[in-house]
């Protein structure tokens, strides 16, 4: 377990010295740490802003601005639902709320055993097929709400 | 290595002359939506096909990006041997590789596939910045190269002035599309006369407006149009780096830039003294990662400065202090499309199409409640009527057409009476919209305007940076405000509420997001009052 924490960190380590430590690259090197990690924990943001000599409270600072990094992990697996316009005219929070009540769980929460995060989009550009969700990285388009239960479900069986 | 207009042509002929003498050619769509309809598997299983049947030498199967479509996906086109004839299909999945390669051995199409291009959704486009898309690899420089690509650049390199390529831009007209409409001329020269070592081209791919997809289709179905634009940019105006700022949410595009920059930079048409010139110049991409406001100028700058995305007061304006506090050009990726057309065909073609005051052509992305959703590119001066009616095949489902709503969170909802207004930056103002970046949104007679303006409220509130008050507290309280319309527990003085909130965000917000948060609320309320007089009680 350990070792492969460690793998990780040296995949980190790379890519910040690929960008020559540059401190302009942070947003760079968040992205590397959360495709890396998941998501950026504590650990990790004070272990970019000691690499990076940025100061803690700045890299924190980024990360929490920017809604594509998750400061909390993931559920094992990921519905994402998008409420960008085109799918929200085409009845997106229906959606959302049917896997809410199904799983009792929240946009931006996970399951209690870690199995199922439910997240929301600003877009994917793919609205032509709205509304649109994915499913781990399966997009589905043109989804009906009464299949994306199901779709779900066979996703986390 | 490409170092002359000599050598970059005799690599055009050398590939068409390929292209025509090999095979006909198979098309399948690889864009975003298409991919997500299982189009890998298809152009797989139509290889397999292929090959089974020992056509490999008379058929040649490309991906292509996205034809526009997307909702009929996947698109697949067969052009023949001699490039004369194409003929499009829609709907195509894996099981129906067989049949098509059927259809190509025995000269007859497939007829359940076929798609009707004598339909207006195809006969009323005209396209310019969409031209080599759905035909061209943009995998593939070569490809680019044979369809004229990088010929402006190198003509401008060699027989223009920087001068002269700002002059044909200010004749095309061309106004930016990222919203604003301010002349792309205009602000390419005010950069060209500051004298500084180094000047930075942005090119902004974050197409914030969710519900819009055109700089997506544009940067991964035709990456090298978008470096074009960009180098001769930085040639006109003295700069020799550019970054391509693009939302995390779009990794397809990201992908086929990065590829697209390798590329270039390998057939040194990127680089350092390109063509035997003094002029140098070097892109990179840079990842947005899911901030709205980060479409905007300053913000934009400071993420790509690796900070959070903050705008700030103006002026000092881009032209003068920009990234790293250089002069620096800040355009949309549909504006950069446009350049390598203009300096082909010259200023004056450009300008002769669309009206007066916008020349050229718009790209739209069609979406809502219409029956054809998808990225369509018309002159501008076009009706509404002819882009919903026409083009769009009207609202399906027996439902009526209520509005449409045009530049995302920050425009405003038209309602029928004003259809036959000629779309172009003016007449959409003055109708209490704007142009925006090219999301049109159709709304049908099931929808209330209220629950839809607090939609694009509730997305301003959330997108808000928090730097300057009016926005942050001001779109939480509209927020609140509209939920009480919508839950009919407002009262009138609610509603005079209301109107004087959006008038105090609208002038007193820092940057565009807060100064056009209300335009959706103000709009509504403009052409559907009773709505909201709907949601106030009495007691
Ligand atoms: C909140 C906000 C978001 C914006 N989002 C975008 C965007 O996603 N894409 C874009 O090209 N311009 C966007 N703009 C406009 C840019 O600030 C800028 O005007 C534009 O990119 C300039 O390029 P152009 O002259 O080619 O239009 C946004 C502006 C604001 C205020
Ligand atoms: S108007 Fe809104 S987004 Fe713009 S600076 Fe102020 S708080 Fe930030
Ligand atoms: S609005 Fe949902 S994919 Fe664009
Ligand atoms: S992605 Fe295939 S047509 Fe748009």
């Amino acid at each position: 377990m350990l070792e492969t924490i460690d793998d990780r960190y040296k995949t980190l380590e790379k890519s910040m010295k690929k960008l020559g430590y540059d401190k302009s690259a942070l947003i760079e090197t968040l992205h590397t740490a959360q495709e890396t990690f998941g998501y950026l924990g504590i650990d990790t943001l004070k272990f970019i802003a000691s690499r990076l000599k940025v100061p803690y409270s700045k890299v924190y600072g980024v990360a929490t601005f920017y809604n594509y990094f998750m400061l909390k992990p993931k559920g094992k697996h990921n519905v994402v639902v998008c409420m960008g316009t085109a799918c929200y005219i085409k009845g997106a929070e229906k959606i959302v709320e049917i896997i809410e009540q199904r799983f009792g769980i929240k946009v931006g929460e996970t399951t209690p055993d870690g199995l199922l995060s439910l997240l929301s989009a600003r877009c994917f550009g793919s609205c032509s097929l709205a509304p649109v969700i994915i499913c781990d990285d399966k997009t589905k388009g043109k989804v009906l709400p009464e299949n994306t239960l199901c779709d779900i479900e066979e996703m986390i069986k | 290595m490409i170092t002359s207009i000599d050598d970059l042509q005799a690599l055009a002929e050398k590939k068409r002359a390929e292209c025509d003498e090999n095979s006909s050619e198979l098309r399948v769509c690889a864009g975003t939506s298409c991919l997500s309809l299982g189009s890998s598997e298809l152009k797989k299983s139509l290889q397999d096909e292929i090959q089974s049947r020992g056509l490999n030498d008379s058929c040649n199967i490309k991906s292509v990006g996205c034809n526009g479509l997307c909702a009929n996906g996947t698109l697949v086109s067969y052009c023949t041997k001699d490039k004369s004839k194409s003929t499009f299909y829609e709907r195509v999945t894996s099981g129906d590789a067989s049949g098509l390669v059927d259809s190509i051995q025995n000269g007859t199409p497939l007829e359940d596939r076929m798609c009707d291009i004598s339909q207006p959704f195809f006969t009323y486009q005209k396209k310019i910045v969409l031209e080599n898309i759905g035909i061209i690899d943009p995998d593939d420089i070569e490809d680019y190269i044979a369809h004229g690509g990088y010929l402006s650049f190198f003509r401008a390199l060699d027989e223009m002035s920087p001068k002269d390529v700002i002059e044909e831009v200010k004749i095309s007209g061309l106004r930016g599309r990222g919203g604003g409409g301010y002349p792309t001329g205009i602000k390419w020269e005010s950069v060209s006369k500051v004298l500084s070592e180094q000047k930075y081209i942005i090119c902004n791919g974050d197409e914030g407006d969710p519900g819009a997809f055109m700089d997506r289709a544009v940067m991964e179905s035709d990456p090298h149009r978008i470096l074009e634009g960009m180098a001769i940019a930085g040639y006109a105006c003295g700069a020799n780096k550019g970054y391509i700022y693009v939302r995390a949410e779009y990794p397809l595009a990201v992908d086929k830039l990065n590829r697209a920059i390798k590329q270039a930079t390998k057939l040194g048409i990127l680089g350092e003294n390109i063509a035997h010139s003094n002029f140098s110049f070097n892109i990179e991409v840079r990842l947005g990662a899911g901030a709205f406001v980060c479409g905007e100028a300053t913000a934009l700058i400071a993420s790509i400065e690796g900070n959070r995305g903050n705008p700030r007061q103006k002026p000092p304006h881009l032209s003068d202090y920009g990234l790293w506090g250089e002069p620096t050009v800040l355009n949309n990726v549909e504006t950069f499309a446009n350049i390598a057309p203009i300096i082909k065909n010259g200023g004056a073609w450009y300008k002769s199409i669309g009206t007066e005051s916008s020349s050229g052509t718009k790209v739209f992305a069609l979406t809502g409640h219409i029956q054809n959703t998808g990225l369509v590119e018309v002159p501008m001066g076009t009706t509404l009527r002819e882009l919903i009616f026409d083009i769009g095949g009207g609202v399906p489902d027996g439902k009526k057409f209520k509005a449409i709503q045009s530049g995302g969170p920050s425009g405003g909802c038209i309602p029928e009476s004003l259809l036959d207004l000629h779309v172009d930056y003016e007449s959409l103002k003055n109708a209490g919209s704007i142009m925006g970046s090219g999301g049109l949104i159709v709304i049908d007679d099931s929808s209330n305007m209220v629950e839809i303006a607090r939609f694009f409220m509730d997305f301003c509130r959330s997108e808000s940076c928090g730097k300057c008050t009016p926005c942050r507290v001001g779109t939480t309280e509209l927020t609140l405000l509209l939920d009480k319309f919508i839950n009919k527990k407002a009262t009138k003085s609610d509603f005079e509420l209301l109107k004087e909130m959006c008038e105090i965000v609208k002038s007193a917000s820092l940057c565009g997001l807060g100064q056009t948060a209300p335009n959706p609320v103000i709009s509504t309320i403009k052409y559907f009052e009773d709505e909201y007089l709907a949601g106030i009680s009495d007691d």
